[in-house]
């Protein structure tokens, strides 16, 4: 039962992950670029919606703020493409890199300013009440991260496969000078892209608050992400999920299992030895280049 | 306007194209050396600091500037260079010997880690050596008895043939110590670029495909380059060490490295003086913002996070209206001077390159 229970609460957390690391890669896949910022905008989403929902913030219910903060997370995606990155627009990726990493920093010391720098709660309705199945006992949050994110998985690949907008975007990415002369508007679909993620990550943002404390560092969660999603494969959003659930696991299992130092290393142990052994994850598929 | 009329091809590897430029940076250098007759010694403090963050930006900038492969875990290598510097020295071995072994111990560490990250292409090696940063902080702790752990560590006093070398109490010494090391690191760095190898480097970085064709070894090329690379950036961490006077697993952290890249990009990538020029902004950001923070709002209010707030929003603005960081814009200004009347604003215009990815889905 003990392993059972290490499971399911490590799956839980492991979808956390995976949503973050949802966000990176529907940004990878359209755009070729990574968002080293994903982290933040998770934390900046959960934050939004807390500023709305709190008592003492503006005090509105919980199924009004959710969606109204991830429509403003949606929006601040899209302007941040339109007012900052579509500058970078044929740089180099490490432009790009930097770019992210510089504004997670910018995003985190906002929202130190504005929401301050104490461990605060959501007053989210799924932060009450278990669930229980036989001897294992399961949050009502841990069970709404399971189901969204596996929910959310499924919406964005049926999206990339099977809509002429994800199809668009994902023509973008592979070749934009090809994709713009078959008239994609690559610029305005990459925008969109943005956009989608920002709204995936308040997803995020919301359900990881619903589990627990928030403060503007938590942001670095993103760099578990990572390790995620390079585990699963940056370019496949079903990757980014198991790659999640690998990372969620193994690491309530080292620090069952090993002594207290390892379960840190855990994560990052494993992305090392996936990125030896298959340097583009365990689902991507790849074209050496020949020219 | 000053025009340099090559004639052969040891014209254009020369150390110092001509007499002029040495005679810039002879004044250089007997500047740096009769600085600390110039300033009292808190500042003296604060320029080595910035020659310590020079070094490590050198040793960045190698891989980075040079070869380009961005590093995100370079804090980890300055963790190593301090680490087995200390040690070393604690095992008996003096300070003359110790401190040029630390940087080869690094290096060769670097070396061996980059043979399975040479696999990895641009945001996978970054993503790697992430890992690796984070990585370093926890190994630190797990390798209690050799690097005290949580509690950490305390550099013994440098002594070089007898003459005591100490940051606090004879911070002049210990200028000159690290000016040396800048030195000796700058010099190598630039005739490394003079050699083959360097230009095998410039030619990793500029097109792996055609640095193939020209019949350079990729991955023996990478694998020197990071072994270079962390050697340089070994000296820096364990100068660092000295610096702080004391440091343990959270000293080399993942922001470390963050801050280091950013400093070669704020600085210039790939050129010497970006290292310079970064270490710059690195070491005196916060000063000038305390500064400006105590004359807009008053003394006493602290906004936690403002320093790298304020880093992060100069980094946005550099990488959007000059990429080539303070050396380009430098280099703008001195060449406008040079050209005086024939200038043009799109001289340094950069060519838009179209990507085609090599991904399927």
């Amino acid at each position: 039962m003990d392993v059972l229970q290490l499971l399911v609460s490590g799956l839980a957390n492991g979808c956390v992950y995976g949503l973050i690391a949802l966000g990176f890669v529907l940004i990878y896949k359209a755009t070729e670029a990574v968002n080293f910022a994903q982290g933040d905008f998770m934390m900046l989403g959960a934050f939004i919606t807390l500023g709305l929902t709190n008592a003492e913030y503006m005090h509105l219910p919980f199924w009004l703020a959710a969606p109204l903060a991830i429509m403003i997370m949606a929006v601040l995606g899209y302007l941040l493409h339109f007012f900052v990155l579509r500058h970078l627009f044929g740089q180099s990726q490490t432009a790009v890199v930097i770019l992210t990493i510089a504004l997670g920093f910018v995003i985190r010391f906002v929202a130190g300013v504005i929401w301050g720098h104490e461990p605060q709660t959501l007053a989210s309705p799924l932060a009450i009440g278990d669930l229980r199945l036989g001897g294992v006992v399961l949050g009502l949050a841990d069970v709404a991260v399971i189901v969204v994110t596996v929910l959310m998985t499924l919406l964005l690949y049926q999206f990339f496969q099977r809509t002429k907008l994800g199809l668009a975007m994902q023509a973008a990415s592979q070749n934009q000078m090809a994709a713009y002369y078959m008239g994609i508007p690559v610029k305005r679909v990459q925008g969109l892209v943005w956009g989608l993620s920002g709204a995936t990550a308040a997803v995020a943002g919301i359900l990881f608050a619903s589990k627990g404390a928030i403060d503007p560092n938590v942001g670095l969660l993103g760099i578990k992400a990572f390790a995620a999603a390079v585990i699963g494969g940056f370019g496949s959003l079903p990757g980014a999920l198991v790659g999640g659930l690998i990372v969620g696991v193994i690491e309530p299992f080292a620090s069952r299992y090993f002594a207290a130092g390892y379960s840190q290393i855990a994560p990052y142990a494993l992305l090392l030895i996936v990125l030896v052994v298959r340097p583009h994850g365990l689902f991507a598929q790849v074209r050496i280049k020949k020219v | 306007m000053r025009i340099l009329f090559k004639t052969s091809y040891n014209d254009d590897i020369r150390l110092f194209p001509d007499r002029w430029v040495l005679l810039v940076y002879g004044a250089l250098l007997a500047l740096a050396f009769a600085l600390p007759l110039l300033l009292d010694e808190f500042y003296i403090g604060e320029v080595t600091n910035v020659l310590i963050w020079a070094i490590a930006g050198l040793g960045l900038m190698l891989l980075t500037g040079q070869t380009g492969q961005v590093s995100l875990g370079h804090a980890a290598f300055l963790a190593i260079g301090c680490y087995s510097n200390t040690i070393l020295i604690e095992m008996g071995l003096p300070f003359i010997l110790a401190f040029p072994l630390a940087g080869v111990i690094t290096g060769i560490v670097g070396a061996i880690i980059a043979i399975p990250a040479l696999r990895l292409h641009g945001i996978y090696l970054a993503i790697a050596t992430i890992a690796l940063s984070v990585l370093a902080d926890d190994i630190i702790v797990l390798l209690d008895p050799w690097t005290g752990g949580v509690s950490g560590k305390f550099p013994e006093m440098i002594t070089i043939f007898g003459l005591q070398v100490e940051r606090w109490t004879m911070p002049v010494r210990f200028y000159y110590l690290v000016l040396a090391v800048t030195v000796i690191c700058t010099l190598f760095y630039r005739n490394l670029l003079r050699s083959p190898l360097g230009r095998a480097f410039a030619a990793v970085r500029d097109s792996e495909v055609s640095a193939t064709a020209m019949g350079v070894h990729i991955l023996r090329t990478k694998c020197k380059a990071f072994g270079l690379s962390c050697m340089i950036t070994g000296w820096a961490g364990a100068l660092m060490g000295y610096y702080a006077g004391a440091f343990n697993n959270e000293t080399f952290s993942l922001v470390i490295s963050i801050t280091l890249l950013m400093m070669i990009v704020i600085g210039g990538l790939g050129s010497i003086h970006g290292a310079f020029f970064g270490a710059v902004v690195v070491a005196f950001l916060p000063q000038v913002l305390s500064i400006l923070r105590g004359a807009v709002l008053g003394g006493g209010v602290a906004i936690p996070g403002l320093e790298t707030g304020v880093f992060g929003m100069i980094l946005i603005l550099f990488i959007l209206f000059e990429p080539m960081g303070l050396y380009g814009r430098w280099l703008k200004i001195r060449i406008w001077f040079e050209l005086f009347p024939f200038a043009r604003k799109d001289m340094f215009r950069r060519q838009k390159s179209y990507l085609k990815t090599e991904r399927l889905r």
